[in-house]
């Protein structure tokens, strides 16, 4: 059922987000938004030793964007930045556990694309995906 | 026409049975709950057969061949134009021009008489309801010609604010474009009024009639608007069929919108003269099944009868506000009073994002739309980011609507509202 896409995972993360608000100052930020349905995500980085130290997001959006995004910080935490930019949008959906549809799915990796937009530079985000 | 009060209603349950995809379920076995309309309506057997026997039985290129074929065909597309000519009330077909869609007619309008009359320091006034397609024609006109826009504001309830309108007219405005039927709101506006100041103004007015002629009986005569765009695939007929209905002197005075075959009358290599109208308006092969489709559309819906038609939604209407007030945490934007409103009816479920919801309806096989309904500008002036919306139409009954409320009440569980 298409309603299992609301599985307790993604409405805990929905209802408690992990890692939830900004960093000042930040060595990475970005934001993008999804035009389809207006969700906007920010993801802040501090890297130490070129490891993700600290990360933090904010935005509004539905619960698939912002509970993905909940869940991608805390994958990304304390990893090295060459393993975090390796990540592929696979590795997110595996993560989140949910049959995501091909409408959804632009919700599903908002907060990887602006993760990536971020590390990388705007120009290679969606190629990375 | 027979009124309202001396007609039987729709009966919305003979109706489904023309309705082929209405009978399908999905894979869950969950019978198709469409309530999305507005976006785009539902075939009747009707307008698939005469697109079926358009493509099987008599496919040619219209206006040019000379054998059987295409001269069927040549009849039938201007057949489907008399019909539309009559279902708006139209003086003559030649007032009708087929075009893809709503878009593509106000885009017709803003690129061809918009350029040859609207200068700088011109106004044109808009409405802050309406759709994009309404509003983006005429920012690149203004920013193509250095005239201004002014948008007419709305209440809280979402009607527009007619002192506010009557304010702008004095500014003498070369056109009043605005939408008959708000898509986002479900308001009904009245477009009879509104032509009628703009004229005492000198205004010309170009009424959006994209939720309006599907839903309600619109006669040009009647309402007096000079221009009049409507899309076929809202009201039963198929996708890519469209008609922009102007009156005859202005569309004659009008330069062409695109070239090519058809709109010409002579050409040589450096110069060329324009067919008649709406010739002029139709360069290239047209979409011919899709408008003989049209035209299957519009018989439809005149044997249903366009006051039956409203009658039906306006009822359904009433009982969708009702059983939606009982939903917890449950807002429906537009005007309360279902007489001064179309059957799409927006709404949000506290804080959950109308995403969300849309995607919970749809686990249930219940269609609705969710995001800013191609009106950005209206979401940002009633403070939100989007909403869910339901519309109905001639095949949509209160199981329909019955649906739509246990579905929402299961969305309202699950994000514990």
């Amino acid at each position: 059922m298409t309603d299992s896409i609301y599985r307790e995972v993604i409405l805990d993360h929905y209802r408690n987000p992990r890692n939830k608000g900004t960093l000042d100052p930040a060595d990475y930020s970005y934001e993008d938004t999804n035009p389809l349905c207006g969700d906007e995500v920010r993801i802040d980085l501090r890297v130490v030793d070129d490891r993700i130290a600290d990360v933090k997001f904010s935005g509004r959006g539905c619960a698939v964007s912002l509970a993905s995004a909940s869940i991608l910080t805390e994958m990304v935490e304390g990893r090295p930045l060459a393993e975090v930019k390796g990540l592929t949008k696979d590795d997110l959906l595996e993560e989140l556990g949910i049959p995501v549809s091909p409408a959804r799915l632009k919700c599903a990796l908002l907060g990887l694309k602006v993760l990536k937009a971020g590390i990388y530079g705007v120009a290679h985000a969606d190629d990375e995906l | 026409m027979s009124t309202s009060t001396l007609v039987t209603p729709l009966d919305a349950g003979a109706v489904r049975a023309d309705f082929p995809i209405l009978a399908e379920t999905n894979e869950r076995g969950q019978p198709l709950t469409f309530l999305d309309s507005a976006a785009s309506s539902q075939k009747p057997a009707a307008v698939l057969d005469a697109l079926d026997s358009y493509y099987r039985s008599y496919n040619a290129n219209i206006h040019r061949g000379v054998y059987a074929l295409s001269e069927k065909a040549t009849a039938r597309y201007e057949e489907a134009r008399h019909l539309v000519a009559d279902f708006i009330g139209a003086a003559s077909p030649r007032e009708c021009v087929f075009v893809r869609n709503t878009t593509e007619a106000i885009n017709l309008v803003a690129q061809t008489w918009g350029r040859r009359h609207v200068g700088p320091g011109d106004l044109i006034v808009l409405t802050v309801m309406d759709h994009h397609s309404n509003l983006v024609p005429w920012q690149m006109l203004a920013e193509e010609k250095g005239a201004d826009l002014a948008h007419v504001r709305i209440t809280s309830d979402g009607r527009l604010e007619m002192d506010h309108l009557d304010e702008l007219l004095r500014r003498e405005p070369k056109l009043v474009a605005f939408p008959h039927v708000s898509n986002a709101l479900g308001t009904v506006n009245d477009a009879a009024e509104i032509v009628r100041r703009a004229h005492a103004a000198g205004s010309l007015v170009l009424i959006d009639g994209a939720q309006s002629v599907p839903h309600l009986p619109v006669d040009v005569r009647v309402l007096d608007c000079d221009f009049l765009a409507f899309s076929g695939h809202k009201m039963l007929a198929p996708m890519g069929s469209g008609v922009l209905y102007g009156k005859r002197a202005l569309l004659e005075a009008m330069p062409p919108f695109m070239g090519g075959g058809s709109m010409i009358r002579k050409v040589e290599l450096g110069r060329s003269t324009w067919a008649d109208v709406p010739a002029k308006f139709e360069a290239g092969t047209p979409a011919v099944g899709e408008a003989i489709g049209l035209g299957a559309a519009v018989e439809y819906l005149s044997a249903l009868g366009m006051d039956r038609v409203r009658d039906h939604e306006r009822e359904l209407t009433a009982y969708a506000l009702d059983r939606l007030a009982e939903v917890p945490d449950l807002t429906v934007y537009g005007p309360a009073d279902p007489n001064q409103r179309s059957g799409a009816v927006s709404f949000t479920v506290g804080d959950v994002h109308p995403h969300d919801v849309a995607a919970i309806l749809d686990g249930e096989n219940v269609a609705v739309r969710a995001g800013h309904h191609c009106c950005q500008p209206l979401m940002r002036e009633l403070g939100l980011l989007a909403t869910t919306r339901a519309s109905f139409y001639v095949y949509n009954t209160e199981e329909d609507v019955d649906r739509l409320a246990a579905a929402l009440r299961k969305a309202t569980a699950i994000f514990a509202v």
